[in-house]
């Protein structure tokens, strides 16, 4: 099946203008298949070939991504957002309504190739829920009367830009503002302030000021400039991590679209400080949407001498690109941000070396949070000590929240460092009792009633930002098991623990749903936990089983009043394992059935 | 140890009864064991229904409702329940089937390959058991205490494993011993 | 032969020189102590995704081939804790694929299995996933069986790096992950592979298969028949330094 005329000419296009570069691979991906509808094997030789790599490398690349398909998926793909928060505002009910109306299974394509729905991970509209992305573009408040609307345009092929505008509003619900949301800085006060100071002084200013990773880890991020600013390369490169993954985190896409010059004037002040003339924007391919606006923020910073050659009359030149990830969590982790950047699969690298020394394109690199990156242009204005006594001793400056879930205000809330979780659930709304809260996502840790008085704070609970509140009518075992899936989707493969480990984990949670678990297995959940937190290659495989670990230990009637007996029970309906065989024979009698209790 | 003799049962599920003739190859020990234990259902007895006993081998794995029925008397009356040989730990031969659809294995096998009957039809008699969607090892369907791999397991690996039981020895096989062909 | 002017690091007790810049699995093969492995080979660079190696070094668990060995590191190997987590990764990649040793030819011969045994793996344990991966017979010399791909991904090095071909990669992600082939028809019969690869030889598993030279010796003979694999350290001598 060769390719056809026009499928050609719309792939050169696309590889003349990514420079015939295979580290862009990402990108001819994605605008390929934007171009095409989908990435066929002949496409993907033809791409292989253009860029000079092996087939089975760039065939590797696009079967990692969950946004790149390399079969047909119809015109019209759309992917229902479903984290917990999303499934407590009724995402699966309405899903399971537009396919009724498409006469569609979930994850199927119409036969006449027209239209397939399935789920996707978070989109990072919790505040807004239930959302979704149709053709990758991020819609949000889903309604009953929203599905049918869209079953009508999808059926009479209208094309996804001509759809109602207000579907695609993304709010930006800004709650309560402190020193970053609400600074006072005009594009070039922060970075001229930095040039002003010097490389090494402002490198100083960032140490004095105790300012900490916001991706969660919280590596001091003066530590990190100085090791990739001292380290040999050819390049330097600041890359900002808005791969914003973890379930109910939505505090980047609001810097991104509200602040984006504070982002890149913070990318600048790095690039300044490490020797960087290139930066890179990593966002996640859920912000699609903010791609255009974002590249227009770049223009006009071109254009006001704040990006560029020479940049403020200094001689210091530095430029800034935006690449867009395609459905992969694990690409928050950095070293899996470099290899997606590099064109490859996000697999986690083996660390040491680490990216300060070794990172894009082997290079020192480094790589900081979007809010990091925007802090830093507050230090830069108002110097280290100002912003050190901001927040706690050990925790300086303010934290950025995404709070979402069983609350009356959900959205973004920032606070000095050390606000109470209590703090956090008064300001946004509390009715009747909260049962728990998680914080930090899947990947961090459920807090019970009695430990709402914990401190957001790197000495008390590091986080980079979530907070799902739950009230007293949730089921905490369906927010583990939610997350379990979350999990075993977003693994990336590489190690046998959580590649294999995380899909054991999501069975077994699905055993108990189903009334099929016994004692037997809650053993079994705590056993895998031992196993992939010490065995792990990477923080996820490591933190794939907290959820189901704190909610085992905090919440465990919720899994317990699901046994179906104290004796080992089979994982399989053992009568339902008996249905073809009676289907092709016909039978119905008492043998063709098989009791799911023991016959006694 | 108890002065009874341990009482055993044996039986085959979805496997061809090798097992059960690596077993018999333990040849002049069989004596030695005749000693130490006495069978209940077992091929060696003609024993139709297990009753209460110490110790239960069953070998092959799970591939129809009969297999359930036979494996649950088994796990309701042996205090230590056995997967024996290949078939047993992980479904072995039987289970090969498992990739494809058993309506288009029943239907290929009994009306459609060459060879058959005009009017050829997948049997339907009462008396026959279903089969199972797919085959499974028993310790997806059942609680099993010990096992011991191999395609059979040689005499010597069943010698050794059953002599260790009987003694209260949690089995050690050791290299050689140890197989999973 | 210790030799006295090497650093040492302690494992299971026992003082192992060290050459700085070796991992530990490198100095431990070097002084013919086994630490169990499937992805690692001496030939190639690490990759460290099995995980089988883990130890605890200095009381963090790491992958011995990728930790670095340092001068008075202390390192548990064999013992109870972490051969238990060694038999449980080895049930995982048992269950995850279709391991039916007694029908492959590989059996006897088989790195997977052979670790297996020594960590006394009775059982896979978990329920079984069997997955659907057909058979590539195209290739007139070669047989490729996913059904018992591990993703070591030492094929892929091999190939890569020493056959300079690129004939094999990983595609999908997480559970769907699988080993792809470099055409466009997605069958080996249509790439350059060929039975002299060395890429041809590596596979510590029962994936890539020469044709016509399957059960050449018997049972009883075969290299894990005639020792365990923790008594043959060294019998896969390194034919040239690691990069």
């Amino acid at each position: 099946m060769p390719a056809t005329m026009t499928t050609t000419s719309a792939l050169q296009s696309v590889l003349a203008r990514q420079g015939h570069d295979g580290t862009r691979l990402m990108q001819i991906l994605r605008e390929t298949q934007e171009a095409l509808g989908w990435l066929s094997p002949p496409v993907l030789t033809e791409i292989a070939r253009d860029i000079g790599w092996p087939r089975a490398r760039v065939e590797s690349t696009a079967g990692f991504y969950s946004f790149f398909h390399t079969r047909p998926l119809g015109r019209y793909r759309v992917l229902w957002s479903d984290n917990i928060t999303d499934r407590m505002l009724g995402n699966i009910d309405l899903m399971q309504a537009m396919c009724e109306k498409l006469w569609l299974e979930p994850g199927r394509v119409s036969e006449d190739g027209l239209v397939s729905v399935d789920t996707t991970s978070c989109t990072g509209m919790c505040d807004q829920g239930p959302a979704l992305l149709v053709n990758y573009r991020a819609v949000t408040r889903m309604t009953p009367r929203r599905v049918e609307a869209m079953v009508d345009l999808i059926r009479a092929e209208t094309p996804v830009a001509a759809w109602p505008a207000e579907w695609f509003a993304v709010e930006d619900n800004i709650r309560r503002k402190d020193i970053l949301l609400g600074n006072a800085l005009v594009p070039g006060e922060a970075l001229a302030a930095a040039l002003e100071r010097g490389a090494a002084a402002m490198l100083d200013e960032i140490k004095r000021s105790g300012l900490r990773g916001r991706g969660g880890a919280g590596f001091g991020t003066g530590l990190k400039w100085e090791a990739c600013r001292d380290a040999m390369g050819e390049a330097h490169y600041v890359i900002c991590n808005a791969d914003e993954g973890e379930p109910g985190t939505f505090k980047d896409r609001v810097l991104l679209t509200r602040y984006a010059d504070l982002v890149f004037e913070g990318m600048t002040i790095a690039g300044h400080v490490v020797g960087a003339k290139k930066g890179l924007l990593y966002l996640r391919g859920e912000y699609r949407y903010l791609l255009e606006p974002l590249e227009s923020v770049l223009a006009a910073r071109r254009a006001a001498g704040l990006l560029g050659g020479n940049i403020l009359g200094q001689p210091f030149d530095f430029d800034i690109e935006v690449h867009l990830g395609a459905g992969a969590y694990i690409c928050g982790e950095e070293s899996a941000l470099i290899e997606s950047l590099e064109g490859k699969p996000g697999r986690p690298r083996i660390r040491p070396p680490f990216p300060v020394t070794h990172g894009y394109l082997g290079q020192p690199t480094t790589v900081n949070n979007v809010e990091t990156l925007a802090a830093a242009c507050l230090v830069a204005k108002h110097g280290g000590e100002w912003y050190s006594k901001v927040g706690t001793t050990k925790s300086a400056g303010s934290k950025i929240l995404s709070v979402s879930g069983d609350v009356e205000r959900p959205g973004i809330y920032e606070y000095p460092f050390g606000v109470t979780v209590q703090q956090v659930l008064n300001d946004a709304g509390i009715e009747g009792c909260t049962q728990a809260v998680q914080v930090s996502g899947p990947s961090g840790v459920t807090l019970g009633q009695n430990e709402l008085e914990r401190r957001i704070a790197f000495e008390d609970i590091p986080t980079a930002g979530a907070l799902m509140v739950f009230d007293c009518t949730r089921d905490m075992f369906e927010v583990a098991r939610n997350f379990a899936h979350f999990f075993a989707h977003e693994s990336c493969g590489f190690c046998t623990p959580c590649r294999v480990g995380t899909t054991v984990v999501a069975r077994l949670m699905d055993k108990l749903a189903t009334g099929h678990g016994s004692p037997y297995d809650i053993d079994e959940m705590f056993k895998m936990h031992r196993l992939m937190q010490g065995a792990s290659h990477c923080g996820l495989g490591n933190s794939a089983c907290n959820p189901m670990f704190d909610t085992l230990n905090k919440f465990r009637p919720a899994y317990e009043r699901r046994l179906k007996s104290l004796d080992y029970e089979p994982a399989f309906d053992l009568d339902a394992a008996l249905s073809q065989a009676r289907q092709m024979t016909g039978r119905d009698d008492a043998a063709a059935h098989l009791a799911n209790v023991e016959e006694s | 140890m108890a002065d009874r003799k341990l009482r055993v049962a044996t039986t085959s599920l979805a496997g061809c009864f090798g097992c059960h003739m690596s077993f018999l190859d333990i040849d002049e020990r069989l004596l030695d064991l005749l000693e130490l234990v006495e069978f209940d259902r077992s091929p060696i007895t003609d024993i139709k229904h297990c009753g209460p006993c110490d110790l239960g081998l069953v070998e092959g794995g799970v591939c129809n409702a009969e297999n359930v029925h036979v494996l649950r008397e088994f796990r309701k009356n042996c205090k230590i329940l056995v997967a024996l040989g290949a078939c047993a730990v992980n479904g072995g031969l039987p289970a090969q089937r498992n990739h494809l659809d058993l309506r288009d294995i029943l239907a290929a096998v009994y009306e459609t390959e060459g060879g058959l009957a005009r009017g050829a039809r997948i049997p339907n008699d009462p008396e026959l058991p279903l089969p199972l969607n797919q085959v499974h090892p028993i310790h997806e369907v059942v609680k099993i205490d010990y096992f011991l791999p191999g395609c059979p397991p040689s005499a010597d690996a069943i010698w050794k494993f059953l002599t260790d039981l009987i003694a209260g020895r949690t089995p050690h096989l050791g290299h050689g011993l140890i197989h999973y062909d | 032969m210790t030799d006295n002017t090497l650093p040492t690091c302690l494992i299971d007790g026992e003082e192992v020189p060290f050459t700085p810049g070796q991992t530990l699995i490198q100095a431990a093969t070097a002084a013919g102590k086994y630490i169990p492995h499937l992805c690692w080979h001496p030939d190639f660079a690490a990759h460290g995704s099995c995980k089988i190696c883990t130890v605890k070094a200095d009381g963090r668990f790491g992958a011995a081939c990728t930790i670095e060995a340092r001068a008075g590191m202390t390192v548990e190997n064999r013992t109870t804790e972490l051969d238990d987590k060694r038999r449980t990764l080895l049930q995982l990649l048992f269950v995850e694929g279709n391991h039916f040793c007694p029908s492959c030819e590989k059996s006897g011969n088989c790195l997977l299995q052979a670790t297996a045994y020594e960590v006394g793996m009775m059982s896979p344990h978990f329920d079984h996933f069997y997955p659907d991966r057909p058979v590539d017979a195209s290739h007139p010399d070669v047989l490729l069986d996913f059904n018992r791909c591990i993703m070591c991904e030492l094929c892929v090095r091999a190939s890569r790096d020493v056959d300079g071909k690129n004939i094999f990669a990983l595609s999908g992600r997480g559970i769907k992950s699988h080993l792809i082939v470099n055409s466009e028809s997605g069958r080996i019969k249509d790439t350059d592979f060929s039975a002299g690869d060395r890429a041809a030889e590596v596979c510590p598993v029962g994936v890539i298969l020469k044709k016509r030279v399957g059960f050449a010796v018997p049972i009883g003979g075969r290299k894990y028949d005639v020792s365990p694999v923790s008594a043959q350290v060294g019998a896969q001598a390194p034919t040239r330094e690691e990069a």
